[in-house]
């Protein structure tokens, strides 16, 4: 089941890759195809930020992760790079796991 | 500049190849470039680390974290599988969204096939490296043939550090045990949050990703897991697709291998 996943979602990356190359320029190159490329990226990281930090199954529950994410994004909002935001949300969380 | 990319502060971050300085020809070039590709190289070492770390965290094991670098490498789209299956997701949802969020590396291909001009097999290659970072350094150069080179050194210096990276990531993790102790649950949606920041270029795209989190969370209890982030893709795609309107600018964007 994970295997299915890693090559499956490997399989579709690489083809996306690909199509740069193979499909007509027309297609790739429409401001609609380019729009949507764009912003793709966004929405999707703000989605998986969303459900990563408050999801849990189908709940949405408050606990110690949302501390980390916040001070994650202190973080990242300062500037550090990418390890130390992701070491001070990991930290912040633990921490925060420990006193509550 | 380290590694020649955007402000510095992520490799890859916001690297708009049109308002770059032409890159200083041709004296030396080529060491010039495979030191900028070896920097890029190491920077990425970061992201290699987390992501096995994560990877393990999630559930996954050592050889499937490394296999996904090797395979997948495109680094956004491997936080997010990951993401998606330690939530409980299916492997199809898992794999469609990392495949959505790996669409851009089409239009890199679209803009690197006339620099590279690759036929037969060098071409299934290239396809392959063709990433936010290899774009990114062999698009901001005037001379093809130093594109060429930037392209290729950095596709390859990447490859080599990202999978090394994974690894040690991914057995470091193995071998410190509880995740959630370690606050390794907060630490996959902060690496989404350190990927998306640089992204957000005033307040259309803020609004965007607030829209966008805020779809995603009303979807939550609705849909299994993993699909409410695929579901939210969806509509970016459908309503990005049917509406009229501006052009938006395409732009190589941070982190996302």
């Amino acid at each position: 089941m994970t295997w299915l996943a890693v090559l499956l979602g490997a399989l579709g990356c690489y083809l996306c890759k690909l199509a740069g190359g193979l499909l007509p320029e027309s297609v790739l190159a429409s401001p609609r195809v380019q729009r949507v490329t764009g912003a793709l990226p966004v929405v999707l990281l703000a989605a998986l930020v969303a459900t990563q930090t408050v999801g849990d199954g189908r709940a949405l529950v408050l606990d110690p992760r949302v501390a980390g994410v916040g001070a994650g994004l202190v973080a990242a909002l300062l500037r550090a790079p990418f390890l130390l935001v992701v070491a001070v949300a990991a930290g912040t969380a633990a921490v925060v796991r420990l006193l509550v | 500049m380290r590694g020649g990319l955007g402000d510095g502060t992520y490799p890859g971050a916001v690297a708009d190849r049109g308002e770059r300085q032409p890159a200083p020809a041709p004296a030396g070039w080529t060491s010039g470039v495979v030191r900028d590709a070896l920097g890029v190289g190491l920077a990425t070492g970061a992201y290699g680390v987390s992501f096995g770390a994560l990877a393990v965290a999630a559930g996954l094991s050592a050889g499937q974290a490394v296999a996904l670098s090797a395979l997948m490498f495109t680094g956004a789209s491997q936080f997010a599988l990951v993401g998606v299956l330690g939530a409980g997701g299916s492997a199809l949802g898992a794999a469609a969204t990392a495949t959505l969020l790996g669409t851009r590396n089409g239009l890199y291909g679209l803009r690197l096939a006339s620099l590279l001009h690759v036929r037969g097999p060098l071409r299934l290659l290239a396809a392959h490296l063709t990433i936010d970072e290899s774009a990114a350094m062999a698009l901001g150069r005037r001379d093809p043939g130093t594109a060429r080179w930037a392209f290729w050194a950095t596709g390859v210096a990447v490859f080599a550090f990202w999978n090394a990276a994974t690894l040690a990531g991914a057995l470091g993790a193995d071998a410190l045990g509880d995740p959630t102790a370690l606050g390794l649950d907060a630490a996959a949606p902060a690496a989404f949050v350190a990927l998306l920041l640089p992204l957000l270029r005033g307040r259309g795209d803020v609004g965007l990703a607030l829209g966008a989190g805020a779809l995603a969370l009303v979807l939550t209890p609705l849909l299994p897991g993993g699909l409410p982030v695929l579901g939210v893709g969806a509509v970016a795609l459908v309503v990005g697709l049917c509406l009229p309107g501006r052009r938006r600018p395409p732009r190589l964007e941070a982190s996302a291998r």
